[in-house]
């Protein structure tokens, strides 16, 4: 009955591409959203996938996020460093100041200041200049993208020179120079990344009382990290995160207090709308179509068992197609746009699997309209005309 | 054709028995007796056609016989069997097995090849299709369709063509009663009494029955017996085909 089924679903070629678009473009709409969501949401806590090494980060008990600077005093690292079971803590300062470009406009940077020993922290990739050069006075690293975009020279004829090696550079108001240029993980700020010391970030910074945004600390082998968190708030009255709660802190808050998700689960509903809407009518239509076949078929002996099968099946065969082209367009849209922009695009297996689902509950909530309708059909409307 | 088989039972020779057959469609003051109970004996070997006015309850008569429509009252037994003693998936795999249906409209899938269609049955029975549609070919040739015409679609034959695409579909998983709703109503008159050719030369046989419903007087000369109805009720059944001419000429 495979073989009619199909042969019937093929046999309308226009409500077929019609079903198949749909549940295309349900499928696109869904798979894509969901991966510029799911990007988005790891660039919240890129900086935190950068700075793999600490185990812990001690902030300010009113830190909501990674990016909610509230600076603590300088001395609370030699605090957490006296907490039993920490190996080192070192300083890591997170700001933003404006940097002067060559054509006199400021463009604003993230700056990221290591601790002048270890120069824990530092960019996870270098793309030329060694992250030691930053030891030099007035040395920066900054990021490949910022070097080759925001941060460039422009000449007069509006051709773009990214920022080299050697070049100088002002960061509020203070002398610098470039000794390196790195790679990171998008930000969720699009903003330049500019790695110096914590002395040199320190100093570039507006002087403020306080200056230190985060402690980072790595446990000794075999400690128990959320113990140790709990040790250090105690001995501190800050804030200790293990990096995965962190991570968790930070997704969360973004979940909760920004727009993103309603207009990411607003696109994805509006996607399985469509896809109910367009597929959905279209293939109860197909079925009102095929009615007196239905019939026919029933009177020549199927049972309900076969023409359910039969419906299933097609509508399996549209929700896979449609699956598949609509996956396969969202994958290519993101590395075509994602190669020549920023933007934010992960396709995780787990989102394929969620697609699948959502294209399947669209297929099967069709299907189960027409099933209704044709396992009540009374056969003898064959003879009726 | 009356003769049987040495040794065949005697009732095996009735193909269908009806007794006191009744059917209400609707109820209240909507309702509408279609059957007022129906005595009727169909005997194998024969085609029986089923003669009356417009709405006097044809139709539903062969739909309770063949299956498709569950009677109210009276007695109704096919080849012994009684629909009211199955399931409702037995009685659909009786019919199945033991009935092959031709429709005024034809009724053949769109999308499926003539021999396709012609397939359907066996598929449904459970063969294979590409056995199904070899075997579905032979048949075709017997109606006397050429390759081509068995390769083409529905739409592509002539309404005498689809008939005889629907006729070798109602015998092709060789049933032991057809059941045939006005096959000649759709086709004009030299076209219908083909068919009709057709239906007889091939449907025929031995251990089959055949109901034919029909307004078209012009092909009751294909008939063994002519059971007339009226009202839900029926009438008169003759099997001198000299009767025929008289009796279209009250009828019809
Ligand atoms: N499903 C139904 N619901 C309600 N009434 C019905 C239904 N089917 C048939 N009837 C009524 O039952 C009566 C008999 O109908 P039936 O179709 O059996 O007549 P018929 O002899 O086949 O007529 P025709 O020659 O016009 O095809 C008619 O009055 C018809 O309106
Ligand atoms: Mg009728």
């Amino acid at each position: 009955m495979g073989f009619i089924a199909l042969k019937m679903l093929l046999g309308d070629r226009a409500k077929y591409i019609g079903i198949v678009i749909g549940l295309t473009f349900a499928s696109l709409l869904i798979t894509q959203q969901s991966a510029i969501f799911a990007g988005i949401m790891t660039r919240t806590f890129s900086f935190l996938s950068d700075v793999g090494l600490p185990d812990i980060w001690v902030v300010d008990p009113q830190v909501k996020y990674i990016d909610d600077i509230r600076p603590m005093q300088d001395t609370m690292v030699l605090r957490v460093r006296g907490v039993e079971g920490v190996q080192w803590a070192v300083p890591l300062y997170k700001g933003s100041l404006a940097a002067r470009r060559t054509d006199g406009t400021y463009q604003s940077c993230t700056i990221i200041g290591l601790d002048d020993e270890t120069l824990m922290g530092g960019p996870p990739s270098m793309v030329t200049g060694n992250l030691w050069n930053l030891r030099k006075s007035g040395g920066v690293i900054v990021d490949a993208d910022g070097a080759a975009g925001k941060l460039a020279h422009i000449l007069p004829g509006g051709k773009r020179v990214p920022l080299q090696v050697g070049d100088e550079m002002e960061l509020n108001d203070n002398w610098s120079v470039v000794v390196g240029i790195c790679r990171v993980t998008q930000t969720f700020q699009t903003n330049p990344v500019i790695y110096t010391t914590y002395s040199s970030a320190t100093s570039f910074a507006p002087s403020q009382r306080l200056l230190l945004s985060f402690v980072t600390v790595k446990a000794k082998p075999g400690q128990d990290l959320h113990a140790l968190c709990q040790r250090i708030e105690r001995a501190t009255a800050m804030r200790a995160y293990t990096r995965d709660e962190f991570k968790m802190v930070t997704f969360l808050y973004y979940l909760k207090y920004t727009g993103m998700p309603i207009n990411f689960l607003t696109a994805v509903a509006l996607g399985f709308l469509v896809g109910v809407a367009i597929s959905g009518q279209t293939f109860y239509n197909f079925t009102l179509d095929n009615l007196r076949y239905f019939g026919t078929l029933k009177a020549m002996g199927a049972k309900n068992g076969m023409l359910l099968r039969m419906i299933l099946l097609q509508a399996l065969v549209v929700g896979g197609v449609g699956y598949g082209l609509g996956v396969g367009a969202a994958s290519a849209w993101g590395m075509l746009i994602g190669a020549r922009t920023q933007l934010a695009f992960r396709l995780p297996w787990q989102l394929l699997v969620v697609s699948a689902m959502a294209v399947l509950v669209i297929c099967l909530s069709s299907a189960a309209l027409s099933i209704r309708k044709v396992m009540k059909l009374e056969p003898a409307v064959v003879f009726r005309s | 054709m009356t003769a049987s088989n040495n040794g065949t039972p005697k009732q095996v020779e009735v193909a269908v028995r009806c007794d006191g057959l009744t059917k209400t469609f609707g109820t209240g003051n909507a309702a509408v007796k279609a059957l007022r109970g129906v005595d009727l004996e169909v005997r194998n070997g024969e085609l029986l056609m089923l003669v009356g006015p417009s709405g006097c309850g044809k139709t539903t008569l062969i739909s309770v016989i063949a299956g498709v429509l569950r009677r109210d009252g009276g007695d109704c037994t096919v080849f012994a069997q009684d629909y009211n003693r199955m399931s409702e998936d037995e009685t659909t795999s009786f019919r199945g097995v033991n009935i092959g249906f031709v429709f005024q409209a034809f009724n053949l899938i769109p999308s499926l090849t003539t021999a396709e269609n012609v397939a359907t049955p066996l598929i449904i029975n459970g063969m294979k299709p590409t056995a199904a549609v070899s075997q579905a070919s032979k048949i075709l040739v017997e109606v006397g369709f050429d390759d081509r015409m068995v390769r083409s679609f529905p739409q592509d034959l002539s309404g005498g063509q689809q008939q005889r695409v629907a006729i070798a579909r109602s015998l092709v998983h060789q049933p032991r009663l057809i059941v045939c709703d006005e096959p000649t109503s759709a086709l004009d008159g030299e076209t219908g009494h083909k068919v009709m050719e057709l239906m007889r030369r091939l449907g025929r046989a031995e251990n089959r029955a055949l109901v034919v419903v029909t307004h078209d007087s012009r092909i009751f000369e294909f008939a063994d017996r002519i059971a007339e109805m009226e009202d839900g009720r029926i009438t008169q059944v003759v099997d001198s085909p000299s009767k025929l001419k008289a009796m279209s000429n009250q009828v019809v």
